[in-house]
């Protein structure tokens, strides 16, 4: 087959570069840890904001060790689009890990100038830990298109100083 | 002058393709400004609520009718034509892609009516648990299964043609529009299992749940290759057709645009977990060999580009243009076919550059249903593909009606409208996007919005108002031209540039099809069976259905 020079040096140029990118992730991901989230637990959406064994019949934030956070919160657009709870505070330099699912419909889950984002899927557990360094008012909203109140959908992590 | 000619019925039968296709877009495109203005804080939905109950109806009437009715119509008009022209021979059986048609037409009205009746508020990509009108399903259903029978009329008619014709090289145009047909019936298998074993029996009320996770799976299996479907048509333009147009350039390479073009059947279905990256239970290891997989299918992509823009420069230059760039200038972009796609494929690479972003894995923690996203793919499919299928039309229509373009001038002036319209537009939403804007939000309303927000989101309205205007141009030139009294002298001259080297020297094994074909079947066996496999084991049907809208 005849392949141009011009073109071949071109195929070549673009291998490399994908080799590139795809270093570049790689490195991110297995070298400084930036990972998307894992399957971490499933449960039964009808019974998960009910039931007295769930952890998101009692959302919130429990301390694990002194700085070390797990955060229980539930998603959900009915009666009204909200996050339980709706506003958690931690001391500046904490280790949240977020535990999140959804009692209804989907939802999304982003704390604005973080790394975290993920999809909340009712039946199944989204995870992320995330260390907050620097005090501020951190919002998380709602990513996920979830019905007519979703663009209101949001809470907050305060973190002080 | 002497082409191939279509049948006054075939060409009535690929106009009525297009005819549903500009009637979807310019319902769909109504809503889009709307959507845009909202953002900037000019909100008509209050004034529209005799008709359109909210925001999120107006979003699934533009995703539905634009990204899905008026593609899916346009491309399988354009690839019968293309199929007939090139192949010079009729459908081996018209009936059956006539049955295909109004199979499309039925599912697009039993779609529509629930999506209007505000009983399938669930945007276009319809995730469960929100549960539509079962009519919505049915009628997404029928859309597909209609768009198969029409390409098995195809594949039927490719059969005869090499039945005939057993040691010819396949015709380029032909060759590329089986494989995008074919590529179409291997990936919606995700779409049609979702809809068949899942959400339709849960709509009916025979499932009592339906398990949302997998169903996403299902989904994406689908939404990837989708993107192929819509873009392949495009390239097939701008392969074959764009040089010839733009200066009676030749097509630079035939077998490695033979060669991009399998590429893109094998590659672009096992990739469908680079848009599940941020899923709960999809395990990281298998997004990442997805991820990877994504990266390989810019390989073609990048391959496109240097056929393409080598094929415009040799049209350039037999235009008279010279320097390195200059030849640019040369082109003819009086032709308002011709400006739209290189205006198409001048934005289509900032797509590629966005897709890139959104493919990489953990960047795409910073992405993922923001503002960018939608940025993105107004991009790619709202202009690379959008405005190459406008183009098209300004010699397919006149081609098909016998009728002149009315006002080319005013058609030229509604390819650059879309194009700064669209730059506007995208910009500002990849920028607030990357601030962490969610998409599918009503901005304007949204309490969260911080003020640095503020001037991009008038940029989006800005941008919305321009698109508005080139959409209201673009259907005034349709319409106009469809009942113009000026007929076209002689038949519109089908633009197809010849390849610069004889077809007949591409192997052979570039016009194999059972080799692909297996090798796409056992890639995507490889990349998405065990996945599949272990979530259709654990299938929780725990998820009862909501109406929130």
């Amino acid at each position: 087959m005849h392949i141009d020079s011009y073109e071949r040096n071109w195929m070549i140029f673009s291998i490399v570069m994908l080799i590139l990118f795809a270093t570049a992730v790689s490195v991110a991901a297995f070298g400084m840890g930036i990972q998307v989230p894992a399957p971490e637990q499933r449960v039964d959406p009808k019974t998960v904001a009910t039931d007295p064994n769930s952890p998101w019949s009692n959302p919130g934030l429990r301390e694990v060790e002194p700085g070390k956070y797990d955060a229980y919160i539930l998603a959900r657009a009915v009666p009204s689009w909200e996050y339980l709870p709706k506003e958690m505070t931690v001391p500046a330099g904490s280790r949240v890990s977020f535990y999140v699912t959804s009692a209804d419909v989907q939802h999304g889950f982003k704390i604005q100038d973080t790394n975290a984002n993920f999809q909340v899927v009712p039946g199944q557990v989204s995870k992320l830990t995330i260390t907050f360094d620097k005090p501020g008012t951190y919002n998380f909203i709602c990513t996920e298109y979830c019905g007519s109140g979703h663009g209101v959908m949001y809470g907050s992590i305060i973190v002080t100083p | 002058m002497k082409q191939y000619q279509l049948s006054t019925s075939e060409k009535k039968f690929v106009g009525s393709h297009i005819l549903v296709a500009v009637l979807a877009l310019a319902v769909g495109s109504l809503f889009g400004p709307l959507q845009a203005f909202e953002h900037a804080g000019w909100d008509f939905y209050p004034y529209l609520r005799p008709f359109i109950k909210s925001y999120y109806q107006g979003l699934t009437v533009h995703g539905v009718l634009n990204a899905l009715v008026w593609t899916t119509f346009f491309i399988m008009g354009f690839l019968t034509f293309n199929v007939i022209f090139a192949l010079k021979r009729p459908l081996k059986n018209p009936t059956l892609n006539k049955v295909g048609f109004w199979l499309m037409v039925v599912g697009v009205v039993a779609a529509a009516i629930p999506i209007l009746a505000n009983e399938a508020t669930v945007l276009f990509t319809f995730y469960p648990p929100l549960k539509a009108n079962w009519a919505f399903y049915v009628g997404l259903t029928l859309v597909v299964v209609g768009s198969w029978v029409e390409g098995w009329g195809l594949f039927m008619t490719y059969a005869g043609w090499r039945k005939e014709n057993p040691n010819e090289r396949s015709p380029f145009v032909a060759f590329a529009s089986v494989l995008t047909a074919l590529l179409w019936q291997i990936c919606t298998l995700g779409v049609a299992v979702e809809i068949l074993t899942m959400l339709l029996p849960w709509s009916l009320g025979l499932l009592e749940g339906v398990d949302p996770q997998l169903a996403r799976t299902y989904f994406w299996f689908t939404g990837h290759p989708l993107v192929y479907f819509w873009l392949l048509p495009a390239y097939i333009s701008w392969y074959a057709m764009l040089p010839k147009q733009a200066g009676n350039g030749k097509m630079f390479s035939d077998s490695l645009a033979r060669l991009s073009f399998w590429l893109f059947l094998v590659l672009s279905t096992p990739l469908g977990f680079h848009h599940q990256y941020v899923d709960p239970g999809v395990p990281p290891v298998w997004k990442f060999i997805h991820s990877m997989l994504t990266f390989s299918v810019f390989f073609p992509s990048m391959m496109t580009a240097f056929t393409v823009v080598a094929s415009l420069e040799h049209a350039g230059r037999k235009n008279g243009g010279k320097g390195a760039l200059a030849w640019i200038g040369k082109l003819n972009w009086s032709d308002p076919s011709v400006a739209a796609q290189l205006l198409a494929g001048i934005l289509f690479f900032f797509g590629g550059i966005g897709g890139l972003a959104n493919a990489s894995y953990n960047v795409n923690l910073v992405l993922h249903n923001t503002a960018f996203i939608p940025g993105h793919f107004h991009l790619t499919v709202a202009t690379a593909v959008t405005l190459s299928f406008m183009g098209i039309s300004y010699w397919l229509v006149p081609y098909l009606t016998g009728r002149k373009l009315w006002q080319p001038k005013w058609a030229v002036i509604q390819t650059w409208t879309w194009f700064v319209g669209m730059i506007i537009f995208s910009n500002a939403m990849h920028i607030i996007g990357l601030l962490g804007a969610p998409r599918r939000v009503p901005l304007g309303l949204a309490p969260y919005v911080p003020a640095e927000w503020n001037s991009r989101l008038f940029q989006v309205g800005v941008g919305g108002a321009i698109l508005f205007l080139s959409g209201a141009i673009y259907l005034l030139v349709m319409l106009k031209t469809a009942l113009n009294k000026e007929m076209v002298k002689e038949e519109v001259e089908v633009p197809m540039a010849e390849s610069m080297q004889d077809p007949a020297l591409s192997p052979d094994w570039l016009d194999r099809w059972a080799p692909w074909i297996y090798g796409s079947i056992a890639l995507i066996v490889v990349v998405y069976g065990p996945q599949l496999i272990e979530q259709i084991a654990n299938i929780a049907l725990t998820s009862p259905g909501f109406r929130v809208w």
